[in-house]
């Protein structure tokens, strides 16, 4: 079963109080950590993918206008948290999604503690239809 | 074309042979993970080279040779890392003369077997044991299976080395289970080779092709189980379950991938050399008295492929078979579907009163399946706002995007009928 793991961070103190403004070392600390993890995913066979997200300064929203070309809005200041990454994970059970992603949110945060993070889990669909 | 039907006429004898390589190789060396490797690296040598320079007289022979000195190659350089001097101090090999191996040596053919009930051992989880069983004794390359599953090679690649890890570290012995357990080991191989062909019963039509082969690779391999058990009734019900299931799988999705329910289907559009071969083995099987968890679903399935129409399906007759089959296995997925043939024989009211039964047991709590089931009696009760909430409840609930499409159409036509 395969799995999104969706890391949000808060907007607020983003740009002033964000990981830009840590310690070099805590930063250092928080980034062998998310490494360490996607080590230990490829190790275990099940991570599918991982990526980090650019900053919420330059995302923006798009729709379609009329004539089909992109119209584009934002950022948006007052959102309260951005996507700041996601996991796919291929794991046997959903325990097992929820567990990758407790070790996700207990990252190391300025102090060097847990940040608790909220992660968003959300099953990925496939295209294996039911059995007759 | 002739190129390429020989490459694949080669593709098929490679993968029929690597398992019986892999026992070869196991035999002489022991080391399961190593062995394995090596007899990769001579199946992926073979299918460069063959193509090209024509299949050797002694095919299997030629694979044996080629990873045994793989083998050896790899043993003496690790045993060179590690004890160099030591060996040289006694000049000697400690494993034999690697080119003494007879390529003539006779098959055991219960190599296959031996090497199934390995790579489906209990104390895999049921991914690890598919990824090996695939590797191992299907001779699919890593990147075939990782590209079945939707994961990176390298995922996939960690996923089969790990799982080789726990063969190894169980110390699982090169050989027949003790008769004691055999029947259980069985069970769980059985079991492996079932999943595997649910991987591939997609249905997707182009895109999915390699998880489609996954089906044809699982039938593949209860055959060579079939061949080696002939008298096993739950084996040769598994094959007839896969058989009279897949003979459906033209029909069973529209031009654009959708689901297309049993009694919808184009019935013409069956595969009807595979049902004929299902109905035969589970007949033969039947008739020898012996009943079991595959055998039973492989009678049902047939007693649908042997109605021409919907309308002519000998529920009655779906119903008794379900009846024996929810004495021998409490599985909740089995008491769902007796309350549909249920419906159809009795009718849907009492059928919901079994579904509400199977509900208040709570095992099925998280199973969209469930509410599928109910919003489909609800319809046939005339009940049709309480089905089109359970159709979109169980919408909402399945990971399958084919069935998510088809639960919301069943609500949308009920939504929109016209009045």
């Amino acid at each position: 079963m395969k799995y999104m793991l969706m890391m949000h961070a808060p907007k607020q103190g983003w740009t002033n109080a964000g990981i830009g403004t840590w310690p070099p070392e805590r930063i250092k600390a928080h980034i062998d950590y998310m490494v360490d993890l996607n080590k230990q995913l490829r190790a275990s066979g099940e991570l599918v993918d991982a990526q980090g997200l650019a900053g919420p300064e330059e995302a923006k929203s798009v729709r379609s206008r009329k004539d089909g070309a992109p119209d584009t809005d934002g950022p948006f200041a007052e959102a309260k948290e951005f996507l700041a990454g996601f996991w796919i994970v291929d794991v046997d059970d959903t325990s097992r999604a929820y567990q990758i992603a407790a070790i996700a949110s207990s990252a190391p945060g300025k102090d060097g503690a847990p940040l608790h993070l909220p992660i968003e889990v959300r099953q990925v669909m496939s295209a294996c239809s039911i059995q007759e | 074309m002739n190129r390429n039907s020989a490459a694949t006429g080669i593709e098929y004898l490679l993968r029929d042979l690597a398992p019986q390589v892999l026992g070869a190789v196991m035999r002489r060396f022991g080391d399961f993970a190593a062995a394995e490797d090596a007899v990769q690296e001579a199946l992926i040598a073979a299918a460069l080279q063959w193509p090209r320079e024509g299949t050797p007289d002694n095919p299997r022979g030629w694979l044996i040779h080629v990873a045994a000195r793989r083998m050896t190659d790899q043993v003496r350089s690790d045993v060179a890392r590690r004890e160099r001097e030591a060996l040289l101090a006694r000049q000697e090999w400690p494993f034999g003369d690697p080119e003494a191996i007879e390529p003539e040596s006779p098959i055991d053919e219960d190599d296959t077997l031996v090497l199934l009930f390995m790579c489906c051992h209990p104390a895999l989880t049921p991914s690890s044991a598919i990824a090996l069983t695939l590797r191992a004794v299907g001779g699919l390359a890593t990147a075939e299976i990782a590209n079945a599953f939707l994961v990176p090679e390298a995922t996939m690649a960690q996923r089969i080395s790990r799982a080789k890890q726990t063969v190894k570290t169980s110390s699982v012995p090169f050989e027949m289970p003790a008769e004691s357990e055999r029947a259980e080991r069985l069970a769980s191989v059985l079991h492996v080779l079932y999943l595997i062909f649910n991987e591939g019963y997609t249905a997707s039509a182009g895109n999915d092709l390699h998880r489609a082969d996954l089906s044809n690779e699982a039938i593949r391999l209860t055959r060579a189980v079939r061949a080696l058990l002939p008298r096993d009734g739950e084996v040769a019900g598994l094959l007839a379950l896969m058989l009279l299931t897949d003979a459906r799988r033209p029909a069973r999705t529209g031009e654009s991938g959708e689901l297309i329910p049993l009694e919808k289907q184009d019935r013409s559009l069956w595969n009807r050399d595979a049902i004929a071969e299902g109905i035969a083995l589970v007949t033969h099987t039947l008739s020898k008295g012996t009943i079991g968890f595959y055998s039973l679903q492989a009678a049902i399935a047939a007693v649908h492929d042997e109605a021409e129409r919907a309308e002519e399906t000998d529920w009655p007759q779906i119903l008794a078979l379900y009846d024996v089959l929810k004495r021998i296995t409490d599985n909740p997925m089995i008491a769902l579907n007796r309350a549909i043939a249920s419906a159809m024989v009795h009718g849907p009211k009492s059928a919901l009163e079994l579904v509400d039964a199977i509900a208040t047991e709570g095992r099925l709590a998280s199973s969209h399946r469930l509410d599928a089931v109910r919003a489909h009696l609800l319809e046939l009760d005339g009940q049709h706002a309480a089905a089109i909430t359970h159709y979109l409840a169980a919408a909402a609930r399945t990971a399958s995007i084919p069935e998510r499409d088809y639960l919301t159409t069943q609500a949308a036509r009920l939504g929109h009928r016209p009045m």
